[in-house]
């Protein structure tokens, strides 16, 4: 199928000579959840900005949907709505007008009860007619994905989403992601946090200095990076690792109380069985025994850092 | 087209000055009463007349052009340099309307906003002094141009412009001096010949003496100069507006 999205060598240098981005190839699936993770400065906000129309790509181009985003902009912006990093709002407006007036930019009248259902769905109905300086930071931002939303877009840019965001509304964001991806809803999102890539995401890209590093189905990702560790607790000391064990590759914690073996654990063999059993020939006493797996955290820091 | 789009950009824009009445509408009415207390009565008792019109009603279109002038700039100027400001100017960038579409709601808005204003200065003057309008038609043509014009030239301003110091500047050490210079409260024929060939140089001493002509049928320079002087400031407006967003200045890096 053809992607939703297609960004074919992408490049943006700003006035100040920086080079935001360099040369970024990425195709993005109709109706994914896309999480693109990096860190401050990577290069993310740049990339949704040239998407929307926000900034001018000084190469390579980007299509939405086969059209072209500078020659067919109409077509593409209408597909499109972007939630931005920052709490952008006029101050005066109330909720209700706000929301008229993004609609009414992207060429549509006034859907009243489309837009209650949307307001609810946001927790701000009671909210509508407050002045928009008057609401919360977390409110703030669900007017943003209220405006975001407002069109009915094809595909949702949300730019750091969940930031000062307290864990309930997070959770409801997630809940919202979710409803509007079965709806058919492509979802782009940035965080800097790992974990709602991991929870959210159906892909995970990372972006480091302007450039896509990698970009893999989230669980793939995990099965290529994602090592698993086994420790071992001990009883009692252990002075070093008995030569039986050398084949493992084992570690010893500093204070002799801990064995940790690193395997991967879509081996056919991770050969835990063996080690388990030459421990106990080795006259080594389990205190306990747990398996820890690493998280797209440390892949990410473990990408970035290379 | 994206009339709906330049429909809620109109109306946002003019719902603002609704909000902000007192400073959009009230502060030009209590100046324009000012001046002619000041001009009008003080002064204007002392010099009786200029070209056969009372000093009182000579003044009337001269300064309803320094508000309107300054007006245009000041709305056109603001309304688009506050969202570039706060950032919510995404909203705009990112909807799928074209920069001509931008251009007709903002300067429409601001342009609305400044004729409002000029016919309630001309109210104003009612009050305080005769007057007659030997031609409507003209006079309205010259309130109409004059007010897009400017805005215009207000939204180049407000595009330039980084800070709100630079949206100060080009209307204070530009506008104002020329306007005051313009005629505005003398006719030209009033100043030394030396002075004379230096205010021709002042594209404001047209606007005024058109629109002063549609009022007394008394001008400066000839109308139909006046016009085309009028159409060229606009036509240059024009020009750089459409290169700035050609270019994608001050508004998308
Ligand atoms: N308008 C601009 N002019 C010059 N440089 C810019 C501009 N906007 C961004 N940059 C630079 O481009 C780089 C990428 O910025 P960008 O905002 O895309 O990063 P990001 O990945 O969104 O970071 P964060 O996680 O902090 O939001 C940064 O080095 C930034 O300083
Ligand atoms: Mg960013």
């Amino acid at each position: 199928m053809q992607p939703i999205v297609s960004i074919t060598n992408l490049s943006k240098t700003y006035a100040s000579g920086h080079q935001a981005l360099k040369n970024l190839n990425l195709d993005i699936a109709r109706g994914e959840i896309l999480a693109l993770l990096g860190p401050n400065g990577a290069g993310k906000t740049t990339l949704i900005s040239i998407i929307c129309g926000i900034v001018n790509a000084t190469e390579g181009s980007v299509t939405v949907d086969g059209h072209d985003i500078v020659t067919d902009y109409r077509i593409t912006r209408s597909m499109i709505g972007l939630v931005p990093q920052e709490l952008t709002l006029g101050a005066f407006d109330t909720v209700w007008n706000t929301l008229c007036f993004s609609r009414g930019l992207f060429g549509k009248k006034p859907d009243h009860a489309y837009l209650e259902q949307l307001l609810k769905d946001l927790s701000l109905w009671e909210k509508k007619d407050s002045e928009l300086m008057t609401l919360s930071g977390g409110m703030k931002r669900r007017v943003l994905i209220g405006k975001a939303l407002v069109h009915e877009p094809a595909i949702l840019f949300l730019d750091e989403p969940t930031a000062g965001v307290d864990v309930e509304l997070r959770k409801d964001m997630w809940a919202l992601v979710r409803r509007l991806r079965e709806t058919g809803v492509t979802i782009i999102l940035t965080t800097h946090y790992i974990d709602e890539a991991e929870e959210i995401a159906d892909r995970v890209g990372v972006i480091n200095n302007g450039e896509l590093l990698l970009v893999d189905d989230k669980h793939a990702l995990m099965h290529k990076l994602g090592k698993r560790q086994l420790i071992v607790e001990l009883d009692q000391v252990a002075e070093s690792i008995p030569d039986v064990l050398l084949p493992w590759a084992l570690d010893l914690s500093a204070d002799g109380l801990q064995l940790s073996y690193t395997y991967d654990p879509h081996n056919t063999h991770t050969g835990i069985n063996e080690l388990l059993q030459a421990i106990g020939a080795a006259g080594l006493l389990l205190k306990d025994i747990k398996t820890t797996q690493s998280t797209l955290e440390e892949i990410f820091v473990s990408l970035v850092k290379s | 087209m994206n009339t709906c789009a330049i429909r809620v950009i109109y109306k946002y824009e003019m719902l603002r000055a609704w909000d902000t009445m007192l400073q959009s509408f009230v502060s030009p009415v209590i100046s324009t009463a000012l001046y002619f207390v000041v001009f009008g009565s003080a002064i204007g008792s002392r010099i009786e007349s200029v070209e056969g019109v009372p000093y009182g009603s000579f003044i009337v279109p001269g300064l309803m052009m320094l508000v309107l002038l300054t007006q245009s700039i000041a709305n056109a100027s603001f309304g688009i340099y506050f969202p570039k400001f706060t950032g919510t100017i995404y909203e705009v960038m990112s909807a799928p309307i074209s920069f001509f579409e931008i251009l007709v709601g903002y300067v429409g808005a601001a342009a609305t906003k400044s004729f409002i204003i000029g016919l309630i200065i001309l109210a104003t003057a009612g009050f305080f002094v005769p007057l007659q309008i030997a031609h409507p038609v003209w006079m309205m043509g010259f309130l109409i141009l004059t007010c897009i014009t400017f805005s215009l030239f207000g939204f180049i301003i407000g595009l330039w412009a980084t800070n709100f110091e630079k949206l100060q500047l080009i209307p204070m050490l530009v506008i104002t001096p020329l306007v005051f210079l313009g005629g505005s409260f003398y006719s030209v024929n009033m100043l030394p010949p030396a002075w004379q060939t230096a205010t021709f140089f002042n594209p404001v001493v047209y606007l005024i003496s058109g629109f002063r002509w549609s009022f007394f049928e008394v001008s400066d320079v000839s109308v139909g100069l006046s016009l085309v002087m009028v159409l060229a400031f606009l036509g240059i407006c024009l020009f750089i507006v459409w290169r700035m967003f050609k270019t994608g200045y001050r508004l998308k890096q």
